[in-house]
C-alpha cells in the first residue's frame, strides 16, 4: 500500500479509483492543480455512485417526502417520525449487496452494524432490526453457501447486539446468483427533544474520534460497492469489513449516556467512506470548515498512511463535534465503556477540510465544490422488454395439488429455519414475532404504543412493469401495517437495481420510482430516508452480464396507540372467515403461473390506489373497534395461500366455501389481485352490511374452526401436513 | 430481565457494573441476565467470570446467597464454577431462537416452588450455545442428588433427549437448568422473564419470579 501512495497520480489512476475522465477534469478545475494521492482519493470515494447517488439524485427528489407527522425526511442519517407522547421513531433501511456476495458472514453482519449506528446517531436506541433478503437459484451451488453466511452474519451480529430480528422477506431467483441482496433495516426511539444532526457548527469547537480503531479493511469499499462485480469478485475479499458486534454495542450505550448530556454539537456514524464522508458531510453540512490530525486516530496497524485512514471502513467508529468545555465529560464516558476517544481535529472557518499527516499537510480540499459540483447524471433510459402475454390456461393439478406445492415452494415456504436462529424476543417489548401477523410488533417500553414494522418487494412484478412493482412495493408495507391495525406513518426505500449505464436498467429505475411516489402520494405514506444500491449484476466469464431483478425493497412503519389492539393471522374458532376487496383473479406473473405451469407471463395484477385506502381504511377500523380478530393480506400465491397460512399460524382450521362462480377456480384460489384482506369475524353478516356501505367487496370465505384445512371438495389436509410441507423446504435446503 | 424483575417484585432492581467490586447491602437476590458478555469472542462467558464483580457475587454465594443465572448468565455460573458442567454449541451449530417446553424436576426450591413437580411449562430460548455437558460422574450426581431444576420436554412432558425436536440444542439428559448443592443458585438456559406478560404471548415464565419473591421477600 505505501508502495502505491507514492503513484504519481494523473488520469489513468484516477480512472482506476472509479472517476471518469470528466470527472477527474472537474476535480483539476476545483483543485487548480494535480491533487495529492490522499485528495484524489477523497474525490473518488465522495464522487462515487455509493456517496453521490449521481445517477439516482435527480429521480430520488421526486419522491414525497414530508408529512404532518415527518419530522425529518431524507437528508438525515435516518428518518424520523413523531409517534406521539413526544416520542419519534427514527428508522432505515441500507443495503450491503456487494460485501455480502465476497463475504457472506461478515457483509451481512457488517450490513446490520452499520444501519444500527445510522440510527443511534441520531440519539435513537434501536428497538428492532428488519431485512429483506434475496437469493440465487435455490438449486445453484454458491446459493447455499451464501445463505447459510447471510443468516449467521445477520444473526451474530444482531444477537450480539442484542437488538431484536423481528421482521424481514427472502425471495430465490437465478437474476441473483452472483449479487444476493442483503438490505437491512433498524427501527429506534427517541425522545423529540433529544434528536441529534450531522451539521457541524462552531469554529474552534474539537473534532472528536470514537469507537473502534482505525486498520486497513475496507478501504475503497464505496468504490468497490459503485462497480459490476467481474470474475475476480472473490479477491475482492479484503475490500470487506470485519464486524464487532460487542464494541457495537458498547458504543450505542455511551453515545447515548453522552446524548443524555448537552455536550454534543453533531454527531454522525463513520459508514461508507469511513472518516471521509463523515467529516466532508458534517463540515459541508455545517458551511464550516474541518481541520483533521491523523497522527491522533486510533490505529489498529503500524505504518497507515493518511490515504488509508481517510479511505478505510473500519467498523463501530463515529465522529462528534463536541461543546469545547464538555470534552472531559465525554472522554470520562468513553473511558467508562472502555472504548477508544481522540481529539483529532476541529472546526474552521475556511470551508476546506485539511488533512494532516506527520507534519504534512496530505489533502485540502474547498468543500462546498466537493459537494455541490459532485456529478449529477440524468442517464438514457429505454422501455423495458414487455413479458410474455399469458397463454390460455389449463389446470393441470388442481386446487388441492396446486396449495400444497405453493406453499412448499421457496418463495413461499416457511422461514422459521432462518428467523430462528435471529433472536426476536430479547429487550422483551416483541407483541408479536416474526411469522404471527402480517407485520412484527414491538411495544414502545414503556408506554402503550405499539410500532408495525415491515419489509417488501415482489421482484418479478417490477421486472414484468417496473411502474406498478415500485407502486405495489409501498402497497403492500402500507397493507401489512394496516391488516396488524396500526396506522402506517413512512417508508424507507431500498432501491436495489443492475448498472444505471444500461438504459433498459435506468429505464426500470426511473418508472418504479414513479410508481413509488404515485403509491406514496395516495396512500400519504412518505419516505423518510432511504439507500440506492446500483451496479447489481454479475459478469459471466463470457463477458455478459445479467442484472439482478429491479428490487425496490420498501421498509414500512407504522404505529398503534394502543398495542393490545394488535391482532395477528391466528384465528379463534367459530368465526366467519370473510373476504374483503375485489377478486378478478388476476394470474399474471403469479407464484401459481410460475410454480405450476412454469411460466413467468402476463401483466402483474393491477393496482387501483383509490380502492386499496378505501379497502385498507375499512379495514383497520374494523381492527380497531374489535369486530375483526384476525387478519391476514392477499399477497404471494393468492387467497388460498392466505387462508392456510392463517390456519398454519394460529389453533383454529378452517371449512372453505364454494369458490365464486363464474369464475376459474385456479384463478379465484390463486389469483393475486391487490388490495385485499382475509378477515375472521364473529358475524358475517354484518361485515357484509357494512362493506356494502363503505363500498368495499365482500365475500365469505368460509368458517374457522376444525383441525385443518377443509376444500370445498370436501378434502381436508391436516394442520400437520401442511405444517410439515410448508416447514421442508430450508432444512432440505440447507441441513442435507 | 430487569423489566420482568420490576414488574413481579413492584421494585427496579439495583443494576451492578462489572468493574465494581463490591454489592449493595442487604440483597435478596444477585441474577446474571443474558446477553454476550465481552462479545463471547472467547467461550462463552469466560472473560466474565473473571470479571472484578465477580470475587463478591462469589463471597455472596459462599455466605448463602440466592443467585438466578439465565442465558449468559447460566454459562459465566458455569465458568466461575458456581455451578458444574459446561454449555457447549448448540448440537446443531446453529443458534436458535424459539420456543420450548421445560418440565419441573423439583419444586421445593426457592426458584420452583410455586410449579408442581413435573409441571410443564412454555419459555423462549435464544442461544448459540446451550449443549450443557458435564463429565458422566458429574451428570450422575446431579441426578441422584436431585439438582436438576428443569428439562426440555414435548408439550406433554414426553422427554427425549435425542429427539432435536425436543431437546433442540442436545444437552446431555436434556438438562436446561441445574442447582448448586445448597439449592441457592439456580443456573438455566431458556428465558422465562421474556414469558411474563400476556401482551408478549404469556405468563408461563412468571411463577419463578412470584416464587422467588414469596421465598426470599415473605
Amino acid at each position: 500500500m505505501s508502495a502505491k501512495a507514492q503513484r504519481t497520480v494523473d488520469e489513468a489512476l484516477a480512472r482506476e479509483f472509479g472517476l471518469t475522465a470528466e470527472e477527474y477534469g472537474n476535480v483539476l478545475s476545483i483543485m487548480g492543480r494535480t491533487p495529492s494521492f490522499t485528495e484524489l482519493g477523497i474525490f473518488s470515494v465522495m464522487w462515487s455512485e455509493h456517496c453521490s447517488y449521481k445517477s439516482s439524485r435527480a429521480y430520488l427528489k421526486t419522491l414525497p417526502t414530508t408529512a404532518p407527522w415527518v419530522i425529518h425526511g431524507p437528508g438525515e442519517n435516518a428518518g424520523v417520525v413523531d409517534i406521539g407522547h413526544g416520542l419519534a421513531a427514527i428508522f432505515k433501511m441500507e443495503s450491503h449487496n456487494h460485501p455480502s456476495f465476497i463475504e457472506p458472514y461478515q457483509g451481512a453482519a457488517t450490513g446490520v452494524g452499520g444501519i444500527l449506528r445510522d440510527v443511534f446517531t441520531m440519539g435513537a436506541r434501536p428497538v428492532a432490526n428488519l431485512n429483506a433478503l434475496r437469493f440465487g437459484d435455490p438449486n445453484n451451488p454458491q446459493t447455499r453457501r451464501i445463505v447459510d453466511g447471510v443468516v449467521r452474519g445477520v444473526g451474530g451480529y444482531g444477537n450480539c447486539v442484542g437488538v431484536p430480528t423481528v421482521g424481514g422477506e427472502i425471495n430465490f431467483h437465478p437474476a441473483y446468483d452472483g449479487n444476493p441482496l442483503v438490505n437491512a433495516m433498524t427501527v429506534g426511539v427517541a425522545r423529540q427533544d433529544r434528536i441529534f444532526l450531522s451539521a457541524a457548527a462552531g469554529v474552534g469547537n474539537p473534532v472528536i474520534y470514537v469507537g473502534s480503531k482505525t486498520g486497513r479493511d475496507g478501504i475503497h469499499g464505496a468504490t468497490m460497492s459503485s462497480s459490476e462485480f467481474d470474475e475476480d469478485a472473490l479477491a475482492k475479499r479484503p475490500t470487506v469489513q470485519v464486524g464487532d458486534p460487542f464494541v457495537e454495542k458498547l458504543l450505542i450505550e455511551a453515545c447515548l449516556e453522552l446524548m443524555a448530556t448537552d455536550a454534543i454539537v453533531a454527531i454522525q456514524d463513520m459508514g461508507a467512506a469511513g472518516l471521509t464522508s463523515s467529516a466532508v458531510e458534517m463540515a459541508g453540512k455545517g458551511g464550516v470548515g474541518i481541520d483533521l490530525d491523523l497522527d491522533h486516530v486510533p490505529q489498529r496497524e503500524r505504518g497507515m498512511t493518511a490515504y488509508e485512514m481517510m479511505l478505510s471502513e473500519s467498523q463501530e467508529r463515529m465522529l462528534i463535534v463536541l461543546r469545547p468545555d464538555r470534552t472531559e465529560q465525554a472522554r470520562a464516558i468513553f473511558d467508562k465503556w472502555e472504548l477508544d476517544f481522540a481529539v483529532i481535529g476541529h472546526l474552521t472557518d475556511t470551508g476546506n477540510i485539511v488533512i494532516r499527516h506527520k507534519g504534512a499537510v496530505e489533502a485540502e480540499i474547498p468543500l462546498a465544490p466537493l459537494a455541490d459540483q459532485a456529478p449529477v447524471y440524468r442517464r438514457p433510459t429505454a422501455p423495458a422488454q414487455k413479458p410474455q402475454p399469458m397463454e390460455p390456461i389449463i389446470d393441470p393439478v388442481g386446487v388441492e395439488q396446486a396449495l400444497i406445492r405453493l406453499i412448499g415452494c421457496p418463495d413461499l415456504a416457511s422461514r422459521a429455519w432462518v428467523y430462528n436462529q435471529y433472536d426476536s424476543t430479547v429487550g422483551g417489548q416483541t407483541v408479536r414475532r416474526p411469522g404471527a401477523a402480517d407485520a412484527a410488533i414491538v411495544k414502545v417500553e414503556d408506554t402503550e404504543i405499539g410500532l408495525a414494522l415491515t419489509t417488501d418487494c415482489t421482484p418479478r412484478y417490477c421486472r414484468a412493469n417496473a411502474k406498478l412493482g415500485g407502486a405495489q412495493a409501498v402497497a403492500e408495507a402500507w397493507r401489512n401495517i394496516t391488516a396488524t391495525g396500526a396506522r402506517p406513518l413512512a417508508v424507507t426505500d431500498n432501491l436495489n437495481f443492475g448498472s444505471p449505464e444500461k438504459p433498459e436498467v435506468m429505464g426500470q429505475f426511473v418508472d418504479a420510482i414513479a410508481g413509488m411516489g404515485e403509491a406514496c402520494r395516495a396512500l400519504d405514506f412518505p419516505v423518510v430516508s432511504g439507500n440506492v444500491s446500483l451496479y447489481n449484476e454479475t459478469r459471466a466469464p463470457d463477458g455478459t452480464s445479467q442484472s439482478i431483478l429491479p428490487t425496490p425493497a420498501i421498509g414500512g412503519l407504522g404505529v398503534l396507540e394502543n398495542v393490545r389492539q394488535a391482532v395477528g393471522l391466528g384465528m379463534p374458532d367459530g368465526c366467519d372467515v370473510m373476504l374483503l376487496g375485489e377478486t378478478k383473479g388476476q394470474l399474471g406473473q403469479s407464484i401459481w403461473l410460475r410454480e405450476i405451469l412454469g411460466a413467468q407471463d402476463g401483466e402483474p395484477p393491477e393496482l387501483d390506489l383509490a380502492a386499496e385506502r378505501r379497502n385498507g381504511d375499512f379495514v383497520r377500523g374494523l381492527i380497531l373497534d374489535g369486530t375483526i380478530a384476525a387478519c391476514h393480506d392477499v399477497a404471494d400465491g393468492g387467497v388460498l395461500v392466505a387462508v392456510t397460512e392463517m390456519v398454519m399460524a394460529g389453533q383454529a382450521g378452517c371449512v372453505l366455501d364454494a369458490p365464486q362462480s363464474g369464475m376459474r377456480p385456479e384463478a379465484f384460489w390463486f389469483g393475486e389481485d391487490q388490495s385485499r384482506y382475509v378477515v375472521a369475524v364473529r358475524d358475517g353478516q354484518a361485515l357484509a352490511t357494512l362493506a356494502a356501505k363503505a363500498g368495499v367487496p365482500c365475500r365469505r370465505l368460509g368458517r374457522s374452526g376444525g383441525e385443518g384445512l377443509t376444500l370445498p371438495s370436501g378434502s381436508t389436509i391436516s394442520k400437520a401436513r401442511l405444517l410439515a410441507v410448508h416447514s421442508e423446504f430450508f432444512p432440505r435446503l440447507m441441513d442435507r | 430481565m430487569a423489566i420482568a424483575l420490576r414488574g413481579v417484585t413492584g421494585q427496579a432492581p439495583a443494576m451492578v457494573w462489572h468493574r465494581d467490586t463490591a454489592l449493595p447491602e442487604g440483597l435478596d437476590l444477585v441474577v446474571l441476565p443474558g446477553g454476550f458478555s465481552y462479545g463471547d469472542y472467547l467461550r462463552c462467558g469466560a472473560m466474565a467470570a473473571h470479571a472484578p464483580i465477580m470475587a463478591a457475587i462469589r463471597e455472596f454465594a459462599l455466605k448463602g446467597g440466592h443467585i438466578l443465572g439465565v442465558c449468559n448468565g447460566f454459562q459465566i455460573l458455569t465458568e466461575a464454577q458456581l455451578l458444574p458442567g459446561a454449555l457447549l454449541r448448540n448440537a446443531a451449530l446453529r443458534f436458535l431462537s424459539q420456543d420450548c417446553w421445560l418440565r419441573v424436576e423439583r419444586n421445593d426450591t426457592p426458584f420452583t416452588r410455586h410449579w408442581a413437580k413435573g409441571d410443564v411449562y412454555r419459555t423462549p430460548m435464544a442461544h448459540g450455545d446451550g449443549n450443557y455437558i458435564a463429565e458422566a460422574e458429574t451428570i450422575r450426581m446431579l441426578e441422584d442428588t436431585g439438582r436438576v431444576a428443569f428439562r426440555y420436554v414435548a408439550e406433554n412432558g414426553r422427554l427425549d433427549a435425542g429427539d432435536p425436536q425436543l431437546n433442540p440444542n442436545g444437552s446431555m439428559n436434556a438438562i436446561a437448568g441445574v442447582f448448586s448443592e445448597n439449592l441457592r443458585i439456580c443456573g438455566m438456559m431458556p428465558h422465562p422473564e421474556d414469558l411474563v406478560d400476556p401482551l408478549m404471548g404469556g405468563e408461563d415464565g412468571k411463577p419463578l419470579f412470584t416464587g422467588l419473591v414469596e421465598a426470599l421477600v415473605g
